[in-house]
């Protein structure tokens, strides 16, 4: 696993191995305890959550800081809002 | 500039210029894209589904949207009609049939990868000629959806209510089916088709499936 562009993040979700629409439930769960300004990692092997993650954040006002993928698993660091 | 005499004259955009037609024209764009900007961020989403049928592959697609339609903040509700009243039941009992189902491909969730990524179309003779076809057909579909990290029924059913989305239980097939209310969920809403119309007629996106 690639060294996340972020040093930090407050929370980490590992919804690799989940198909759709497993990894943006869980996101969602994930990311609603937050305070605004928090910064949740997540981690997918589903191909859709690409597109997804980006989608969801989006539509829900959070942020999607950075979006990265190494050899089929993807990070997304997301900054609630 | 064109000069007019207003003392007796109704102002009437005639008295403009091209280039002040043009101005006013801009700012009142301006205004409303302003302000429909402002109605978007304010609206929430809404979704209305209506969920008819009952087998393990069309119970997929009203749990699966509406559940992503909650995550994403919308308002969603599902009005389930005829057999998808059945996915409302304690126990979801729902199976699949290759038999009528001719483009479906068959699984195979276990052997060697070659084998696994197969897709096995079956012609209508064989599932509707050998016993139990079914059932194993419901295991083996469970199973490749299980295998590739797909949520149960039950499990995005449960998701889907947690994140509020609406219940609607069509009240006339629960009498047409003589089903009692006790052999359903805990809070559903038992409804006609005068409910949910209106909410329809409200949401964003309506899906029939």
């Amino acid at each position: 696993m690639n060294v996340t562009s972020i040093a930090r993040f407050d929370e980490d979700l590992d919804a690799r191995g989940l198909n759709c629409p497993l990894p943006i439930l869980r996101t969602r769960k994930a990311i609603k305890p937050l305070e605004t300004g928090a910064l949740l990692r997540v981690l997918s092997t589903d191909p859709g959550s690409q597109s997804d993650i980006e989608s969801f954040c989006k539509a829900t006002g959070n942020e999607l800081v950075s979006s990265q993928e190494n050899s089929g698993e993807f990070e997304f660091i997301i900054r609630k809002n | 500039m064109n000069v007019v005499d207003k003392t007796n004259t109704k102002p009437s955009s005639d008295d403009l210029s091209p280039q002040q037609k043009d101005a006013m024209k801009r700012w009142v764009e301006t205004l409303f894209e302003e302000e429909m900007k402002k109605r978007e961020a304010a609206h929430t989403p809404s979704m209305a589904i209506i969920a008819t049928k009952g087998t393990l592959d069309m119970a997929y697609p009203p749990f699966i949207l509406a559940s992503t339609g909650a995550a994403l903040g919308w308002d969603v509700s599902i009005f389930f009609t005829f057999y998808g009243l059945l996915l409302l039941k304690k126990d979801i009992d729902a199976k699949v049939s290759p038999l009528g189902n001719p483009a479906m491909p068959m699984k195979m969730p276990m052997g060697p990868k070659w084998l696994q990524d197969m897709n096995i179309t079956l012609p209508n003779a064989i599932p509707s000629l050998v016993p139990g076809f079914e059932s194993t057909a419901t295991a083996l579909m469970k199973k490749t959806f299980k295998n590739k990290g797909v949520a149960t029924i039950e499990e995005l059913r449960e998701l889907s209510i947690e994140a509020d989305v609406r219940m609607l239980a069509c009240q006339m097939t629960v009498d047409v089916y003589g089903f009692k209310h006790s052999d359903f969920i805990e809070g559903c809403e038992y409804v006609g088709a005068a409910t949910f119309l209106p909410e329809a007629q409200k949401a964003d996106v309506t899906l029939f499936i």
